[in-house]
């Protein structure tokens, strides 16, 4: 259903721009999300602290200050809509001993000049009622119970879901090599798989949003990716975690987090360096140890017994260290959505308005549409159920019945449904990131290779051809020779 | 949901599963159901397609495939019921068993007796914690040996292996086999992890470098796996920075240890021990709750599968008799205590009648490597006997008799103690 001219191409599919199509598609719009890789929510959205912030950090006078509360009030209303896993936990701000404790105190006023509800200071009795495990060190702390924890990878994969049977098209794999302008007015794109014309462009590229800005002639965009470090843990059950927990923050950092997530893992990080490269998602020695030091301090008792996975993402930050959201002054019809790191998840609905202002403001006419689909059908998630619910499943569709992810509880019917569904999971991650299947401790050495099976019969191709995640990153490279008859080369 | 009763329900259809199945059956227990995960009966053994199994329990040399046969038939002969595609989700502490499969949707086994057999799973390179990227081309060695041995796929070409388990070794020789340049196997100790067999007949026949006191400390390459950093560690285990290397490759197979499988037994309150990291038992491999029974790699990790099923049946045996009522325990329980080198001993106690028990076999690993030892026992402190060894590794289990006799000769004991140590002098 391709079309060669739209009125809006969004390039990027991150949260930002997932966020973007979710509130353009509910306008009589022509959209095109574009995404160079084959999954939504492969960047710096599928790797970072998975929360919805309060809004008493971010400072008042940046955009992120006015866009971060805005965002976490609209969030709790989409991700029910949209059968997002969310949950608003609250957080904390804990101060040691040692600690300057004035900062919650600073902290308290900044997040009321934010408008920020609920805002709290808490004491030492509170702190080990509420978190039994945290060190008797942690004497004072800023309670904001309106702060939420959420899968950020299935939070922006349902917005574009939800763009895409409002009428959206999202095209994967195509990545924007340059953009189009006649008499300083955008035109359109061209891309690897084709141009497309459009009257409006907007640059949600993520780390990469310099490059495409750059494209257009705007220079002041700066990107300088900043790397965070994580240890993800197996489910909590001899050490549960309660809330979010951030140390006193510094100038560039909120410091090493200790949260839970929504699937009930624990999760400690990130670290926050500056890096060269935007392709930089290695884990280091130094890192991994920060990450874990800091996490001591919070949780002396923590170990690295139950650790699961590490992984690493890397912050789209602006030298401005604020987000660039806003219409180019040299051309017409291009709008950046530039320097998105934290809170740029919970601020993502708030973004995606203002996006709206401003290309409203360049001329765009917004009409709403008719019979907009508000909501999501809610995925099975065999994990969360009862043993009565997960059989009342399997009696309604016998492929319920069939576990292939024994670890995290994933049934073939979910893995077969994310195949094809609206926004289509064709690697072994994308599934994973719909699923939870490898999610869990075994990390898929039990059902990789069923998965990768699954991903082949759905899709119609070899087995040499399922790839882990980007080009290049097939899961196993070729058939035993002459066992199996004719030669599949992944290369 | 469907609701079924059976006296033994078997959870796992690997080695254990099968030989305790028909030996609960050879006991009187006709009504006995196998539950497996996977389309086929066997466990890990039908990718295990290499020679070496069954020297001890059939005293000849067999596949992993034909050792798994002997069992399949055995429980075949015996009309002994197997669901297979059929996973457990929950066993709770009164012993009911909650199933899924793709044709019967979900079951509720409610069991008179329970027998744990569900193996063990590989440590991944998440738990370890290895510095670098998450790319393709990083899989357990397991993981790969079923690709490649039952799924008819290579992983990769040019492969680095980290751990030098007996899967690591193993899978060394595999992809050799299948035309892979096998660049090295990695140790971080200083002694293998895997049978010494196995380090002649997959190493050192094939050329491939084992490199002790080696680990790998980067993993590089966004997509595909590109390289690995290969760094020599030190006394402590720490790496030497400046001994590193990149060693170009496209697989990283990891043998880094292996984990009994228990978050079914937890969910049964069955009580761990935290050096096994399987349940505790006593001789009838029952746990500590009541006709809930652990063997296999469930219960502590084997290098033989002769050892799975010598124990398997042992509480397949127990079983039964815990169905049939005769399951008595003594009026006094002996704890059995892994003593001075030892890591563990299996079972933890000794606490049940027997009259025509001859012996009680008792498993156990020591911790560190060591070279002419005595192989000690004592009761309360009390020296039994001692017998000597040539060596003892950590890789490889030791099972030392415990005489009923014995048993028999001694008042009112609480304490079984092993110790292995070297003889002075040598």
């Amino acid at each position: 259903m391709s079309k060669d001219k739209y009125d809006v191409i969004i390039i990027g599919a991150g949260v930002s721009g997932c966020a973007v199509a979710w509130k353009l598609a509910r306008y009589d719009l022509d959209i095109l999300l574009l995404e160079k890789a084959p999954d939504v929510a492969t960047g710096t959205t599928k790797a970072n602290t998975a929360i919805i912030h309060a809004g008493y950090n971010a400072d008042p006078e940046k955009q992120k200050g006015r866009l971060n509360k805005k965002g976490n009030v609209q969030i709790k209303d989409i991700v029910k809509k949209l059968s997002v896993p969310f949950e608003q936990i609250g957080s904390l701000v804990v101060g040691m001993e040692d600690d300057d404790l004035s900062v919650i105190d600073e902290l308290l006023e900044k997040g009321k000049k934010n408008g920020v509800e609920g805002l709290e200071i808490v004491g030492k009795e509170w702190l080990q009622r509420e978190e039994p495990h945290l060190s008797d060190k942690a004497v004072k702390a800023l309670w904001a119970p309106t702060a939420g924890i959420v899968t950020p990878w299935e939070f922006a994969l349902a917005l574009a879901e939800n763009a895409v049977v409002n009428g959206a098209d999202l095209k994967l794999e195509t990545e924007v090599l340059d953009v189009y302008t006649e008499n300083d007015k955008v035109t359109g794109v061209k891309t690897n798989k084709g141009d497309f014309a459009a009257d409006y462009v907007i640059n949600a590229a993520g780390l990469y949003a310099d490059d495409v800005a750059r494209m257009v002639g705007i220079e002041k965009v700066d990107i300088h990716p900043r790397k965070g470090e994580y240890y993800i843990y197996d489910h909590a059950k001899d050490f549960q975690i309660n809330h979010v927990l951030f140390p006193i923050p510094t100038k560039i950092s909120k410091g090493i987090v200790c949260t839970k997530t929504v699937e009930d893992n624990l999760l400690i990080g990130p670290t926050s360096d500056f890096v060269d490269s935007k392709e930089d998602l290695a884990t280091t020695c130094e890192g991994l140890d920060h990450v874990f030091e800091g996490a001591k301090k919070m949780f002396p008792d923590l170990t690295l017994n139950d650790t699961i996975r590490v992984f690493a993402g890397l912050r789209a930050a602006d030298t401005t260290e604020d987000f660039v959201i806003e219409a180019a002054e040299n051309v017409t019809g291009f709008v950046n959505v530039a320097g998105i790191q934290s809170p740029g998840l919970s601020s993502a609905p708030a973004i995606a308005d203002l996006v709206a202002e401003i290309l409203e403001d360049e001329g765009l006419t917004l009409n709403e549409k008719k019979d907009v689909i508000e909501t999501r059908e809610e995925p099975a998630r065999f994990y969360e159920l009862s043993n009565e619910e997960r059989a009342a499943y399997a009696e309604k569709d016998k492929d319920y019945g069939k576990i292939i992810c024994r670890c995290e509880t994933v049934s073939y019917k979910e893995i077969v449904d994310a195949i094809n569904g609206p926004v289509p999971a064709r690697t072994v991650n994308a599934v994973k990131r719909r699923t939870r299947a490898g999610a869990g401790r075994c990390q898929g050495g039990f059902c990789g290779p069923r998965v990768t099976q699954i991903i082949a019969d759905e899709l119609g191709i070899d087995t040499t051809q399922v790839r882990l995640e980007q080009d290049n990153s097939n899961i196993v490279k070729h058939k035993i020779k002459g066992l199996l008859g004719s030669q599949g080369d992944a290369e | 949901m469907i609701k079924i009763k059976k006296d033994v329900v078997v959870i796992g259809g690997g080695p254990a599963g099968l030989a305790a199945a028909a030996k609960v059956y050879d006991n009187g227990i006709e009504d006995v159901m196998i539950l497996e995960r996977d389309f086929e009966l066997g466990g890990i053994l039908p990718q295990c397609i290499h020679n070496g199994f069954g020297l001890h329990h059939f005293g000849e040399e067999l596949t992993g495939p034909e050792y798994s046969q002997r069992f399949e038939n055995e429980v075949e002969e015996r009309n002994i019921e197997v669901k297979l595609d059929t996973m457990v989700l929950d066993v709770t502490a009164d012993k009911k068993v909650f199933a899924m499969n793709k044709d019967q949707g979900a079951m509720e086994i409610q069991a008179k007796a329970v027998i744990l057999a569900m193996g063990c799973r590989e440590r991944t390179a998440g738990a370890i914690g290895i510095p670098g990227t998450r790319p393709a081309g990083v899989l357990t060695a397991g993981t790969a040996q079923r690709f490649t041995n039952i799924e008819g796929y290579v992983p990769g070409k040019k492969v680095v292996i980290l751990g030098s388990g007996d899967i690591g070794l193993i899978m060394a020789r595999r992809m050799r086999l299948e035309g892979a340049d096998v660049k090295a196997v990695c140790e971080i100790l200083p002694y293998t992890g895997g049978l010494t067999r196995n380090v002649v007949q997959c190493l050192e026949d094939y050329d491939i470098p084992l490199m002790l006191n080696h680990t790998v400390t980067k993993i590089i390459g966004n997509d595909r796996l590109e390289a690995v950093e290969i760094t020599e560690v030190d006394e402590n285990m720490k790496p030497i920075p400046e001994s590193s290397e990149i060693v170009e490759a496209d697989t990283l197979l990891l043998s880094v240890g292996l984990i009994p499988e228990n978050e079914l037994s937890k969910k049964a309150d069955v009580v761990l021990d935290k050096r096994t990291n399987g349940p505790i038992v006593n001789e009838g491999r029952e746990t500590n709750i009541d006709g809930i029974f652990a063997c296999g790699n469930v219960l502590h990790v084997h290098d033989l599968v002769d050892w799975v099923t010598e124990e398997s049946q042992i509480a397949g045996e127990w079983a039964a008799k815990y169905i049939k009522g005769d399951y008595n325990r003594t009026s006094k329980k002996i704890d059995v205590k892994a003593g001075e080198n030892v890591s563990y001993v299996i079972p933890q106690s000794i606490e049940l009648e027997a009259e025509d028990r001859k012996r009680i076999p008792l498993y156990m690993r020591v911790n560190t490597p060591l070279q002419a030892v005595d192989i000690a026992l004592y009761a309360d402190g009390e020296k039994l006997y001692s017998f000597s060894e040539p060596f003892a590794k950590p890789g490889e289990m030791i099972s030392v008799p415990l005489a009923q006799k014995t048993l028999d000769d001694l008042d009112e004991i609480s304490e079984i103690r092993v110790d292995i140590i070297e003889k002075e002098g040598e």
